[in-house]
C-alpha cells in the first residue's frame, strides 16, 4: 500500500510524515513520531488515554486517521508544558496526587485542558461529566476532580 | 548486622508528610515509559492467534502459509515452547496457559503466534494459520461446573482434600476447611439463625494499560525483557525456566506500570515474546489488545457462597459457617481457600467452620485481583451479619462491635491476632457524621467490614550515597502507585536528611538481589523495612568515617538529624559532621558509602476497614447511584497520607464497579460477549461521588515505624456495604453481584409476586 504524505502542525511545530491510509493518528504519533505520551488503552475510543486536541476539538487519536491530520493543528501532552513551566493542570495533578499509575494521566490532562478552555469555571458535576470519557482505574477520580477544581481557580486568577 | 524490626514509637520528621512524588513530573509530561513505550533496534511486531472455542482439542496446526508470507520472520506454536517444567504442575499450567499444548481451554486461549516486520503483516499472517479443532462440550458457570454431570475440563483431576481419593475425576480440584469449635453445638445455642446463598460474577482488574513487553534473545544465550509487571524478578524466574535460560543471563526491566491490581503478577505473553525472538533472531514487541486483555488475561473468580450465622438474643454470635465455591479458570488454584480463610476474619467466634471448593471452568485462568477472593466472601458474610442484626433488633454497627475480633482473638483461619483495627474502625464509623446524615426516598445506607492478611516477603534494597551527599535508593518492588515517594520519605527519615536529597528508582533484575512480587500490599511495608535496614547500615559506615576523621572511637559517635556527633564533653570542640561533609571526603576515608539490605519482611500486620455507603435506587429502572461513600481503614502508619487516601479511594471505586455493574458475560457458545470497555463498563468520573477517607493508625508492632500494607483491604467491604445499602433502599435482600438494573428489577418483581 502506498503511503499518504501528510503535512501538519504538532504542538506548534510543522511536521511531515508518510503513513498508511488505514493507520490511526495514535499509531503515527507513537510509532512514527516517537510521541508516546498518548497511550493506547483500548483502541476503540472507550478509555480516553489517547486523547489529543485537533483544531481545538478533543478527540481520541485512536479513532482519527493519521491522514486526517493534514493541514490541522494537533496538540498532545508533550506540548502542554512551556519549557520548564508546567501547565497549572500538570502542577495541580502533582500536588493533589491525582495520579497513581499515571497511564491515564496524559489523556486526563488533555481532556481537562479542553474542558477548562470551554468552561473556565466548571462545577463539580460539569467536571465529572466533562471527564467522563476518560477511564482511571486507580484513583476513584476524587483527587482528579479536586486537582481540576484547583487548577481552574489558579487559571482564573492568572 | 542484626536488624531490629520492632516498632519503636519514634517521632517523625519526614514520614507522614505529603511531598510530590519523584516520578510525578515524567507522568504529567508524557515522558514516563510504560510497557508499550519502549523500542529496540530491528524490533519485530508479535501477535497471538487465539482459540475461538471455549473447549476444543487442537488436532493440528498448519503454519506453512503464514511462514511464506513476505515480512513474517517467525511463527511459533506450543512445539516451540517444549515442556521444561520437570514435574512442576503449577509451572506446567503457566506454560500451557501461555500457549495451548493439546486443548484450547477457553475462548481466547493462545494457540500460535507470529513475529513480522509490522502489525499489518502480523495480522495477515494470523489469518493464514490453519488450526483444526475438535470442539468439546464446555462449562462456564461455577455451580454447573461443580455438578457431577458437568463436562470434565481435565479428566486427570481428582478432588484433593477429601478423606478418601474419589473414584471419579471432577472439576473440583481441591477442598479446604478452616475453623475451630463445634458449629452444631453453636447453632443449637442460637436464638436466631440466618442462612442464605449468594453469587458473584467474574470481574477483571481493568488496568488501563494492556500487557506489553519487548523481548530480545541473543544467540549467546543472553536475553533482555522490558515489561510492565508487578514483579520482574518472578517474571525472570518463570520465563528463564520456561525458555531454558539461565536466570542471571535474562535481564528483566520493569517499565512504569499502568495499573496491575494483581493482574500483572502472572506471565502470559512474555514467554511467547521470548520464544518468538529466539526463533526470529530479532527483538519482538508484543502488546495485547484490550480484547485480548479481557479474553485471555486473568480475571477474578466467579463465586457461589452459602453462609449461616446464629446468635443469642443478647447479640453474641454462637456459630458461623460458610461453604464457598470459586472458579479458577481451567487450571488448579487456591482461590476458594483464601475466601474460606478471610470470610469470618473480622469476628471473635467460638464456633466457626468454612469450606472452600476450587472449581474448574472454561474461562481464563483466574488471577489475583486486589485482596483476591476476600470481597466475595465479605459480601456474603456481611450481608448475613446485617440481616441477623435486623432479626435481633440490633443496630448493624453495634452488633458488629459486640462480636468484633480483638487483640488475642484466635482468628477463624488459625493465628491469634496482635493489635488490630477492626474495633477502632467500627467505633469511628459509629461516630462518623455520615451515619447520622438524613436519607431521602429511595435512598438506603449500608455499612460493612473487611479484612486482608497483607504480605511481607523477600526484599532487597540498596542505598548509595553520592559524593555530593545525595542519596540513591534502588528498590526491587515495582512502584504501582507512589511507593517511590513513600520509600524516599523513609530513607530521609532514617538518615535525618531532606526528602529532596533522596531519589528512589526501581532497579532491574541484574542490578539488585531477588525481590518477591509487589503483591499482598507489600510494596511500602517490605521495602520500607529494607530501606530502614539499609539506611542503618549506611549510618554505621558514616559514623565510622566520622570517627576516623576525628580519630576517636566509633562508639563515641552518634547519628542525629543527618549529622555525626561526637558524644561527650571531651569532644566539645568537634563540630558535627553532616552527611554531605562525610560524603565529600569519602574518597579519602575508605571509598564509597552505601547501605545494603536483604531480608524477609515478616510480620506484615493484618488490616481491617469499615465502609459506609449511601445509594439511591430508581425503582422504575433499577438503576443505582452511589451518592455518598466513606472509607475508614487502619494504615498502621500512613507514610505518605495522600497516597494512602488514594489507595482507599481507588479500592472503593473498584468495589463500586464490581457491586453495581461489572461482569463477564458468556454466551451459550462459551464465548465472552463483552470483551471491551464499552460493554464491560468500569466506573467513570460521572458515576461516582467524592470518596471520603479516614486513616486510623494502630501501629504494627513488627515494623520499625508501625507500617501496615494499605493497598488491598479497601476493595473488601464495598460489595457488602453497597449490597446492604441497596437492600435497605429497596427492602429486598440482594444476593447476586453485580446488582445491575435488571437484577434489581427482578428482585423487586419477585418480592411483589411474593
Amino acid at each position: 500500500m502506498a503511503g499518504v504524505a501528510v503535512s501538519t502542525t504538532i504542538n506548534g511545530d510543522a511536521v511531515e510524515y508518510l503513513c498508511q491510509p488505514d493507520e490511526t493518528l495514535l499509531e503515527v504519533l507513537r510509532d512514527r513520531l516517537g510521541l508516546t505520551g498518548a497511550k493506547e488503552g483500548c483502541g476503540t475510543g472507550d478509555c480516553g488515554a489517547c486523547s489529543v486536541i485537533v483544531d481545538g476539538r478533543l478527540v481520541c487519536s485512536c479513532l482519527v486517521l493519521g491522514a486526517e491530520a493534514e493541514g490541522r493543528k494537533v496538540e498532545t501532552i508533550e506540548g502542554m508544558a512551556h519549557g520548564d513551566q508546567l501547565h497549572p493542570l500538570q502542577q495541580k495533578f502533582l500536588e493533589h496526587a491525582a495520579l497513581q499509575c499515571g497511564i491515564c494521566t496524559p489523556g486526563f490532562l488533555i481532556a481537562a485542558k479542553d474542558l477548562l478552555a470551554k468552561n473556565p469555571s466548571p462545577t463539580e458535576e460539569e467536571i465529572r461529566f466533562g471527564l467522563a470519557g476518560n477511564l482511571c482505574r486507580c484513583t476513584g477520580y476524587d483527587k482528579i476532580v479536586r486537582a481540576v477544581q484547583d487548577a481552574a481557580n489558579v487559571m482564573k486568577g492568572a | 548486622m542484626n536488624f531490629d524490626p520492632r516498632f519503636s514509637g519514634r517521632k517523625f520528621a519526614s514520614v507522614g508528610t505529603r511531598p510530590i512524588r519523584p516520578d510525578g513530573i515524567d507522568k504529567v509530561t508524557g515522558r514516563a515509559r510504560y510497557g508499550a513505550d519502549f523500542n529496540m533496534a530491528g524490533q519485530l511486531v508479535g501477535r497471538i492467534l487465539r482459540s475461538p472455542h471455549a473447549h476444543a482439542v487442537i488436532k493440528s496446526i498448519d503454519t506453512s502459509k503464514a511462514e511464506k508470507l513476505a515480512g513474517v520472520k517467525a511463527v511459533i506454536t506450543a512445539k516451540d515452547l517444549p515442556d521444561l517444567t520437570d514435574g512442576d504442575a503449577a509451572m506446567y499450567d503457566i506454560l500451557d496457559n501461555s500457549m495451548a499444548r493439546k486443548k484450547a481451554l477457553y475462548d481466547g486461549h493462545a494457540v500460535a503466534a507470529v513475529a513480522a516486520i509490522d502489525a499489518r503483516t502480523a495480522r495477515q499472517a494470523l489469518k493464514l494459520i490453519e488450526v483444526d479443532y475438535e470442539v468439546l462440550p464446555h462449562i462456564t458457570d461455577v455451580d454447573e461446573a461443580a455438578h457431577h454431570h458437568a463436562p470434565l475440563i481435565n479428566d486427570q483431576v481428582y478432588t484433593e482434600g477429601l478423606e478418601e481419593k474419589p473414584a471419579k475425576p471432577s472439576n473440583i480440584t481441591k477442598r479446604t476447611q478452616f475453623g475451630h469449635g463445634d458449629v452444631h453445638k453453636g447453632f443449637a445455642e442460637a436464638d436466631f439463625v440466618v442462612e442464605r446463598s449468594f453469587k458473584t460474577e467474574q470481574t477483571h482488574q481493568g488496568y488501563i494499560e494492556p500487557h506489553a513487553c519487548v523481548a530480545s534473545v541473543n544467540a549467546d544465550g543472553t536475553a533482555d525483557l522490558w515489561v510492565c509487571t508487578q514483579g520482574h524478578f518472578v517474571y525472570r524466574q518463570h520465563c528463564a525456566q520456561l525458555l531454558g535460560l539461565e536466570a542471571s543471563k535474562l535481564r528483566v526491566t520493569s517499565s512504569e506500570i499502568g495499573g496491575g491490581f494483581g493482574g500483572k503478577t502472572h506471565v502470559w505473553a512474555e514467554p511467547v515474546a521470548l520464544a518468538l525472538s529466539r526463533k526470529a533472531g530479532r527483538p519482538v514487541k508484543l502488546v495485547m489488545t484490550r480484547d485480548e486483555v479481557f479474553r485471555a488475561s486473568g480475571p477474578t473468580s466467579a463465586t457461589s457462597i452459602d453462609v449461616k450465622i446464629g446468635a443469642r438474643k443478647d447479640g453474641t454470635i454462637t456459630a458461623a459457617e460458610a461453604t464457598l465455591r470459586y472458579s479458577c479458570g481451567p487450571y488448579a488454584g487456591s482461590w476458594a481457600e483464601i475466601g474460606a480463610m478471610t470470610a469470618f476474619a473480622c469476628y471473635k467466634l467460638e464456633n466457626v467452620k468454612t469450606v472452600g471448593y476450587e472449581v474448574l471452568v472454561n474461562r481464563p485462568k483466574t488471577a489475583a485481583y486486589r485482596a483476591p477472593s476476600a470481597p466475595m466472601a465479605a459480601f456474603a458474610v456481611e450481608s448475613v451479619v446485617d440481616e441477623l442484626a435486623k432479626e435481633l433488633g440490633m443496630d448493624a454497627v453495634d452488633f458488629r462491635i459486640k462480636n468484633a475480633a480483638q487483640e488475642g482473638t484466635r482468628s477463624s483461619y488459625g493465628p491469634v491476632y496482635g493489635p488490630i483495627g477492626i474495633g477502632p474502625t467500627l467505633e469511628a464509623v459509629k461516630n462518623h457524621p455520615h451515619m447520622k446524615a438524613p436519607l431521602k426516598a429511595n435512598q438506603g445506607r449500608g455499612m460493612a467490614c473487611g479484612f486482608w492478611f497483607n504480605f511481607g516477603g523477600q526484599t532487597c534494597t540498596d542505598l548509595n550515597i553520592g559524593m555530593d551527599g545525595s542519596v540513591s535508593l534502588a528498590v526491587g518492588t515495582v512502584d504501582v502507585g507512589g511507593s517511590r515517594a513513600s520509600l524516599s520519605l523513609v530513607a530521609a527519615e532514617e538518615l535525618g536528611i531532606d526528602y529532596s536529597q533522596v531519589k528512589a528508582i526501581v532497579a532491574d533484575t541484574s542490578s539488585l538481589g531477588y525481590n518477591d512480587m509487589t503483591d499482598g500490599s507489600r510494596g511500602t511495608f517490605s521495602s520500607s523495612m529494607a530501606t530502614i535496614s539499609a539506611a542503618r547500615n549506611a549510618i554505621k559506615i558514616l559514623r565510622e568515617r566520622a570517627a576516623q576523621t576525628w580519630d576517636i572511637p566509633v562508639e563515641d559517635v552518634v547519628w542525629e538529624k543527618g549529622h555525626a556527633i561526637a558524644k561527650g564533653e571531651k569532644y566539645g570542640n568537634l563540630s558535627p559532621l553532616s552527611l554531605k561533609e562525610i560524603a565529600a571526603s569519602s574518597g579519602k576515608t575508605g571509598g564509597p558509602i552505601a547501605g545494603h539490605s536483604e531480608l524477609v519482611a515478616d510480620g506484615a500486620g493484618v488490616s481491617f476497614a469499615t465502609h459506609i455507603c449511601d445509594v439511591e435506587v430508581d425503582p422504575e429502572t433499577g438503576s443505582t447511584r452511589v451518592i455518598r461513600y466513606t472509607v475508614v481503614q487502619d494504615a498502621g502508619k500512613a507514610v505518605h497520607p495522600t497516597y494512602v487516601e488514594g489507595q482507599y479511594q481507588g479500592g472503593a471505586a473498584q468495589g463500586i464497579g464490581w457491586a453495581l455493574n461489572e461482569e463477564y458475560i458468556y454466551g451459550k457458545d462459551g464465548r465472552l460477549q463483552n470483551a471491551g470497555f464499552l460493554d464491560y463498563r468500569i466506573p467513570v468520573c460521572s458515576d461516582l461521588p467524592m470518596i471520603d477517607t479516614q486513616i486510623l493508625e494502630i501501629p504494627n508492632p513488627n515494623h520499625p515505624y508501625g507500617v501496615r500494607g494499605v493497598g488491598e483491604t479497601s476493595i473488601v467491604p464495598p460489595l457488602a456495604a453497597i449490597a446492604n445499602a441497596v437492600s435497605n433502599a429497596v427492602g429486598v435482600r440482594m444476593t447476586h453481584i453485580p446488582m445491575s438494573p435488571p437484577r434489581i428489577l427482578a428482585a423487586l418483581d419477585a418480592e411483589r409476586e411474593g
